[in-house]
């Protein structure tokens, strides 16, 4: 990618940062214990928690930067982080 | 047109007659009657701009930067530690590549607190990758700022430009100028065409970040740009010698050098007292000449190399110092003649304002050519026991 004069950005651009490749810990959802309260969706910095089909939440790893705020605010303690081996 | 003006005056009539559209400037100390004049040149219709009463210095470079962002043609103007509030803004406006003009009525900075002239303020500011043009008098100061507004905007150039000249000893003097008319200024200098600009119908953002997979090219290409607007900044003199008969189409100016054994480097007013001093040590005999940097920013190195070739040795006169090292000139005119044998000697000097008389300057070369150099001129030893 050449530069851009000024360091200008057409807006989306963020999406080409795939901040996935920062993780070290990985957040793995256990559907067992998950209730769909939804507030993982909320306070994930990323966005990048979405329901599938049955409204489970999904992260999508290719941002998920592993920050851990999803498992830390989970009322049911149904998100866990685990060290990512790369 | 002839007019006996404040240095301040007719640099605020210069920038009216390059018609900013927004302009934004702290009142307070440290200032000058520049802003203060245009203030009342908007109030009175007299120019169409967005005049925009600011908090702060910080405030009002970041002003600028927006309205320049969003495609206008701005104008500020500040001195020493109001320059020194602005220190992080004039890193972005650079790296963001606004053709910002901003005037420095050179003072020097506190503590002590001073309000007297030296270049330490805009000096400071070396490496933030605006260009920094000296005016000897307030013509040259006033025709500067054409010629800032022309380079700056080239979109070869792109890059924001200070305009410099030394607080009281130029700003609140009277001199007579001769002033363009709108109409020659208009014809000298066209509108602003933005090269890119905010507009929320194709929006974009300006100085995002950069890793460190980035950031180093951008500094670079910020590097190359300053380095190429030398040739934007000789043409565009050029063009204004042509049309009005000054010419400002050398980076340095020489005066007298041809066959002269010592030469004199120096930058802003000084040079008119050198000139003078120069006059009368050729009468004594003694072979004496002036380079005198008008473009301090971008530095042009090998015009500089090559007016200073046949000379013995060079005495440079720094109204600024690197604590613990030099004055900024001497370092890099002893670069541009490294491998060349020429002795480059520093004189710091008139530091806070102090007088700079003939004598001084007869002096130094008297130094010069013992090959005394490298020191702080002038020093009053009596404070120093
Ligand atoms: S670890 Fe952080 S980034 Fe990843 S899904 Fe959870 S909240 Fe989002
Ligand atoms: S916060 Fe926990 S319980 Fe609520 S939706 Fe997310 S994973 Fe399920």
């Amino acid at each position: 990618m050449a530069l851009n004069l000024g360091c200008t950005a057409k807006p989306g651009n963020a999406r080409d940062n795939k901040t996935g490749s920062w993780r070290v810990f990985k957040p793995e959802f256990i559907r067992e214990k998950c209730t769909q309260c939804g507030m993982c969706t909320i306070v994930c910095p990323e966005g990048c928690i979405s329901p599938d089909e049955d409204e489970f939440p999904v992260p999508d790893y290719d941002y998920c930067k592993g920050c851990g705020l999803c498992a830390e605010e989970c009322p049911s303690e149904a998100i866990e982080m685990k060290k990512e081996e790369k | 047109m002839m007019e006996i003006m404040e240095g301040s005056h007719a640099v605020a009539r210069a920038v009216t007659m390059c018609r900013p559209q927004v302009i934004a400037a702290y009142p307070i100390t440290p200032q000058t009657h520049i802003v203060e004049a245009l203030a009342e040149i908007v109030a009175n219709c007299e120019l169409d701009a967005d005049y925009i009463t600011v908090e702060s210095e910080f405030s009002a470079l970041s002003a600028c930067l927006g309205a320049s962002a969003a495609g206008s043609r701005v104008y500020s103007a500040t001195t020493s530690q109001g320059l020194a509030l602005m220190f992080e803004v004039c890193f972005n406006v650079a790296g963001m590549r606004q053709p910002v003009v901003m005037s420095i009525v050179n003072r020097a900075l506190g503590a002590p607190l001073s309000i007297w002239n030296d270049h330490q303020d805009s000096i400071s500011l070396r490496d933030s990758g605006w260009m920094q043009f000296y005016a000897e008098d307030n013509q040259e100061a006033t025709d500067l700022h054409y010629i800032a507004y022309k380079v700056a905007e080239d979109h070869r150039v792109l890059l924001p430009s200070f305009v410099c000249f030394d607080g009281f000893i130029l700003s609140h003097t009277y001199e007579p100028v001769d002033m363009l008319n709108q109409e020659q200024a208009d014809s000298y200098l066209p509108p602003f065409k933005p090269y890119h600009r905010l507009d929320a119908d194709d929006p974009i953002s300006f100085g995002l970040f950069a890793s460190p997979d980035y950031y180093q090219e951008f500094r670079y290409e910020n590097d190359q740009a300053l380095r190429s607007a030398q040739d934007v900044v000789a043409s565009c003199g050029r063009e204004f010698g042509e049309m009005f008969g000054r010419d400002y189409s050398g980076l340095v100016e020489a005066y007298r050098l041809d066959d002269a054994d010592t030469a004199i480097v120096a930058m802003g007013s000084l040079c008119g007292t050198v000139k003078d001093a120069i006059d009368e040590l050729r009468d004594a005999g003694k072979k004496v000449g002036l380079l005198k940097i008008r473009s301090f920013r971008p530095f042009p190195a090998e015009e500089i190399k090559s007016a200073l070739s046949g000379v013995s040795r060079v005495a440079v006169l720094d109204k600024n110092i690197s604590l613990g090292s030099k004055g900024a000139a001497c370092l890099e005119i002893r670069d541009a003649l490294y491998g060349s044998q020429i002795p480059v000697l520093g004189y710091v000097l008139a530091l806070g304002g102090r007088d700079v008389r003939k004598k001084d300057i007869a002096a130094i070369v008297d130094n010069a050519e013992k090959g005394r150099g490298d020191i702080v001129y002038g020093l009053r030893e009596e404070l120093l026991k």
